[in-house]
Formats: structure tokens, C-alpha cells, sequence
């Protein structure tokens, strides 16, 4: 650690004003100051991404005001834009990805807080974290050549047949559309909901378990109605922080949507959403107004997950910090 | 046995045998995945594939070799770029910050680590593209580092926050310096877990797409130095699986299959040997 042998004691230290330590005494500061300024660039890049959102959607936030969240068309030829179709589609898929992914996440959860040997616990842990990272590009390849077509062929005919009477279920059946994205969506989603409740899970005191079961309680009684309800708020918090995740998911969604403008009761109709607007017409956009108003579509992006992210990390950190006190990020 | 009882048995055993399932259900999903992806890329997978360019439009055959360099490209510019900044960021975090700034550095961090990456792609288009007039490498590079920071910064954080106590009393107790003491002491003894942080969040953004579309572009060429648009994989997957060619189709299986090999490959090697003996889950 130190060059010379003598250099570690305070008292050459002191005693050799050419010191090179002594030189450094200031070296505090110095080193204070950079990391300061490294942690700073981060709040920069943050108010920069703000500002450059806010600025660069003036054109269109002052040509369309409000009326651009109710507005159905979107033409860029002739300089017509309205973002409803997108949150639409955006909230549609979103919504059938919930509805899949929350019971399948939670249930899994459940199984591996209450019911798998630590040992097992840890490993599906693991792979459930390694399926997290799996690309949003490799999702859509998948959606594409596996999904479409079994869509096509032999669920949607299906879905059709059993509850076609209901108004989601109607409509020829392209493969492509609201329903496909959800599914898609759905798969990504819930490693989220799985490690996240199964950390609120884990996070119950053991003696509420304990005593449910010494009053008599099955099994599953003390896991549906002691410590799934105790862990209920960090539950809601980690389907806050999927849908946060699926709002912004970007390239599996746009392969498999079907990219048409289009609001439609039925999940087997294509639909398009805010991110695969962007992904597809962002580097094309001619003009000052379609930029911008793709910018804006951005920024409404933004916020929402900017929202939603905020809600799921106080939900889970109230849920936490009754428990153990561990935070997942 | 009641049959209330035997009721609420039969039920115990239905529903914890259905959260099982769910288990099963989640898990086997990679697995699916993997070996549907390793059963069609696989046998488009051939030497030509990593070395040559791609065919010219229509043509049969070809390789990715500028792409996967382009994707190199990329994560070398965002390491340089982002590395630093959460490395610097977390030491401050842990070693230095009064109360009002870590708190603020500390809930930014944590709302960009969730700002889709379709809208880091606008303000990495907004900050460089738009100034410079075209396309670029280092466009796409400061997209992809941007996300970087966080991730790395957060986990800097947790893992120097987790080096004793008696660490830094015994280097101050040598006369060292603060900075010394971060430096030679604090710095080391957190190594394993900074270093699992920045590979986690470099394999993380080499499988972006969104950010790149309109960054780093596409390039169906070499691209020299760091000022013209480059082709990267997750672009080139994209491209090719909504492309109307079948060539190209097949191509986009092999390359589906490179990049979550190296995506997985990384997070394994990463999770079990780095993080052995460290609570991974603090990451």
C-alpha cells in the first residue's frame, strides 16, 4: 500500500514536508469534489431529458393543446395528430398483459416463498432472473415466427368459437393485433411480479405463518389469508412496477401489433402503441410538427412510467421496511 | 374426516399444486426459448456468418461481421462513457454525501433505471444527433451509456455501503487519507461486486434495440471511426425479422441465437462466480 516503508506513520508524516502524502493532505477535497460531480452529471442528464422533451414538443403542444390526447387521426401528410390510438393500444396490451402475467407471477411467487426448499427457491430465482434479461428483440422474434402464426391458426379460431360472443373476441383473425402484443408482453413481465412479491413474500415475520398454522389453518390457508394479505401493498407494488415496464416496452411490441392507428373493441384487431409509433415513424418524420409531435408521445411515455415507478417503489418500500427491511431495486 | 375438512384439504393440495405450476410455467419459458432459438439458429450458424458482410438485398448468404463489431462498438463507447460517471457517482453515495444530494442523486438514479429505452433513444437523438445533423456510432454509444449509470451507480453504492466498519478504521488507524482509504481499502474489498454490477448492466444494453433505432441507425457497410451510423445485432434482428426476404429470416434466427448466447452466457458466468459468497440479490 504504501511506497516507502516509513511513509505509513503519522509522525514521518508529518515530518517530511516533501512527502508525497503530505502533498496529497488537500486530496480530501479533491476526490470529494469529483465524485460530487459524477453524481451530479446523473441530476444533469435527468433535467437535460426533461427539458429536451418539454422544448422539443412546443410546436405540437401548442398547435393541438389537450385536444391531442382525444384526437383519433393520425396523418402526417397532411399535418393532422392525435396520440389517442396509441394510448389506447398502449393501455390495451398493457391491460392483457396484466391479466395474464399477475396471476401466473404472484402464483409463482407464492410457491417459492412458501412451499420451495430454500434451495430450490434460489435456483428458479435464478433462472427467472436470467429470463429477465433475455432481449426484447429475441420476444419479438419469437412473436413473429412462432406466435403469429399459432394465433392465426388455432387460438384466435378458438377464442372465436367459445367466447366469441363477447365483444374482444370478434373479428377475422390476422395473428397480429392487441391480443398477441398482451401475450408477448405477459411472458416479459412476469419475472418482475415473480421476484419482487416473492421479496414481500419472504418478508413476513415467520410467527404470522406460525400462527395461522396453530389455529388450525391448511397450508394454503395461512399463505391466502395471513401472509398474502400482510404482504398485499408490496404485491401491488411490483404489478405497478411490470405495468411500468410494459407501458415502455418498445420492439416486442412493435413486431407483432400490427402498426395500424386503429382503435378497435377487439383484441384481434392490429392496433399500434406509443412506443412502436416511435420505433417505427420517429427516424422518417418529416417536418418540424410530426417530430414533435412524436417528441410529445414521448414525453406522455415518460411520464407515465415516470408515475407508475414511483408509486410501485413506495409501495414496496412501506411493505419492506414493516418486514425485513430489504429493498429490491 | 368432515367433509368441510376434507374440503379445505382438497383445496390445500389444488392450489399449492396450481403455484407450482405457475413455478413451472415461468421457468420452462427460458428454456423453451433457448431451445426453440438454438433449434432454428443453429444451423444457419456457419464461420461466414461472423466474418463476412451482409449479401446485398435479395441475395442468399452473407454474414453479420460489421454488425457484431458495430455491437462492440457500441458497448465499448458505453462503457467508457457510463462506467465513470456510476462508478464516481456511487463512491459519493457511500463514502461522502451529506443528506439533501444522495437522497435526490439516489431517486433520479432509481427513475431513469425505469425510463423506457425508447425515450433515452429521443434524448440520446435530441443531444447529439440533432446538433450534428446524421446518424452516428457515438450518438448510440451515449444512448446505451446513459442507461448504463444508474444500474452501476446503485449497486457501487449498496457494495461499498457493505465493506466493515473495522476496514476503514484500521486504514485511517495507518494514517492513511480519506481518499487513500477509498482508494487502497474500500475500492478493493467491494471489487467482485462493482465489477458483477457493470457486466449485468453492459449485458443489459447490448440486447437494446429501441434506443439504437434512431441513434446508431443501421449500416449495411463497415463503418469507419466513430461519426458515421453502425450496424448493431439487436438492430440487424429487428431489420431481418420484419424484412420480407426468407434469407434474410433465417440469418435473423442465428443472430437472435449470438446475442442471447452472449447475453446469457455473460449473466451465468457473472451471477455464479463473481457473486459467490455475496448476497446477489441486492443488485
Amino acid at each position: 500500500m504504501a511506497s516507502t516503508p516509513n511513509a505509513a506513520t503519522p509522525t514521518d508524516f508529518t515530518a517530511n514536508p516533501r512527502s508525497w502524502l503530505r502533498r496529497w493532505a488537500g486530496a480530501d477535497e479533491i476526490a470529494h469534489l469529483i465524485t460530487l460531480l459524477a453524481a451530479a452529471t446523473l441530476l444533469l442528464i435527468a433535467v437535460l431529458l426533461v427539458y429536451q422533451l418539454w422544448t422539443l414538443s412546443g410546436e405540437a403542444r401548442t398547435k393541438f393543446g389537450w385536444g391531442f390526447f382525444v384526437t383519433k387521426t393520425w396523418d402526417p401528410v397532411a399535418g393532422d395528430f392525435g396520440a389517442l390510438p396509441f394510448i389506447y393500444g398502449t393501455l390495451m396490451t398493457s391491460a392483457v398483459a396484466l391479466i395474464i402475467a399477475v396471476p401466473l407471477g404472484v402464483g409463482a411467487a407464492i410457491f417459492l416463498a412458501e412451499l420451495a426448499t430454500p434451495n430450490l427457491s434460489s435456483s428458479l430465482t435464478f433462472v427467472s432472473d436470467l429470463l429477465a434479461a433475455v432481449p426484447s428483440v429475441i420476444y419479438g422474434l419469437l412473436g413473429v415466427f412462432l406466435l403469429v402464426p399459432l394465433m392465426r391458426t388455432t387460438i384466435q379460431p378458438a377464442l372465436k368459437k367459445t367466447l366469441g360472443f363477447l365483444p374482444f373476441f370478434q373479428g377475422p383473425a390476422y395473428g397480429i393485433g392487441f391480443l398477441t402484443a398482451g401475450i408477448v408482453l405477459a411472458i416479459m413481465i412476469v419475472p418482475f411480479v415473480l421476484s419482487v412479491s416473492r421479496e414481500v413474500l419472504l418478508a413476513v415475520p415467520r410467527d404470522q405463518r406460525e400462527a395461522a398454522l396453530a389455529l388450525g389453518a391448511t397450508k394454503w390457508e395461512s399463505t391466502w389469508k395471513v401472509v398474502v394479505p400482510a404482504a398485499r401493498i408490496g404485491i401491488f407494488g411490483s404489478v405497478f412496477l411490470a405495468l411500468a415496464r410494459a407501458l415502455g416496452e418498445t420492439m416486442a411490441v412493435t413486431m407483432v401489433i400490427g402498426n395500424n392507428p386503429k382503435i378497435s373493441a377487439s383484441l384481434f384487431s392490429p392496433g399500434y402503441s406509443i412506443a412502436s409509433v416511435l420505433a417505427n415513424e420517429f427516424s422518417e418524420a418529416t417536418g418540424n410538427l410530426y417530430l414533435s409531435a412524436l417528441i410529445e408521445l414521448g414525453l406522455v411515455l415518460f411520464l407515465l412510467t415516470f408515475v407508475l415507478n414511483g408509486l410501485a417503489r413506495l409501495l414496496i418500500l412501506v411493505t419492506t421496511a414493516r418486514g425485513s427491511g430489504v429493498l429490491p431495486t | 374426516m368432515s367433509p368441510r375438512l376434507a374440503w379445505r384439504k382438497s383445496l390445500n393440495v389444488v392450489m399449492l399444486s396450481l403455484t407450482g405450476l405457475c413455478a413451472l410455467l415461468t421457468v420452462s419459458a427460458l428454456f423453451f426459448i433457448l431451445g426453440y432459438l438454438a433449434w432454428n439458429g443453429g444451423k444457419d450458424l456457419s464461420w461466414s456468418f461472423f466474418t463476412h458482410l451482409p449479401a446485398p438485398v435479395g441475395e442468399v448468404g452473407g454474414g453479420m461481421a460489421n454488425a457484431i463489431v458495430g455491437s462492440m462498438k457500441l458497448l465499448l463507447l458505453a462503457a467508457l462513457f457510463g462506467v465513470p460517471i456510476g462508478l464516481l457517482g456511487g463512491v459519493y453515495l457511500a463514502e461522502f454525501g451529506g443528506r439533501t444530494v444522495p437522497f435526490l442523486v439516489r431517486y433520479t438514479a432509481d427513475l431513469m433505471n425505469g425510463v423506457p429505452s425508447i425515450v433515452m433513444g429521443i434524448f440520446a437523438y435530441a443531444l447529439v444527433v440533432m446538433p450534428m445533423h446524421h446518424f452516428s456510432t457515438l450518438a448510440g454509444g451515449i444512448a446505451l451509456g446513459i442507461m448504463v449509470i444508474p444500474t452501476v451507480l446503485r449497486n457501487t453504492e449498496s457494495f461499498l455501503r457493505d465493506v466493515p466498519l473495522s476496514l476503514r478504521e484500521g486504514s485511517f488507524a495507518l494514517g492513511a487519507n480519506k481518499w487513500r482509504m477509498i482508494a487502497t481499502v474500500v475500492l478493493p474489498a467491494a471489487s467482485r461486486g462493482i465489477l458483477t454490477g457493470v457486466l449485468l448492466a453492459l449485458a443489459r444494453v447490448a440486447g437494446e434495440t429501441a434506443p439504437l433505432l434512431f441513434t446508431a441507425f443501421g449500416n449495411r457497410y463497415w463503418s469507419p471511426g466513430w461519426m458515421q451510423p453502425t450496424s448493431s445485432l439487436p438492430v440487424v434482428i429487428y431489420t431481418y425479422a420484419t424484412g420480407p426476404y426468407e434469407d434474410w429470416h433465417r440469418q435473423a434466427w442465428a443472430a437472435g441465437l449470438v446475442l442471447l448466447g452472449l447475453v446469457l452466457v455473460t449473466n451465468i458466468l457473472v451471477r455464479a462466480f463473481l457473486t459467490r459468497g455475496t448476497a446477489y440479490e441486492r443488485t
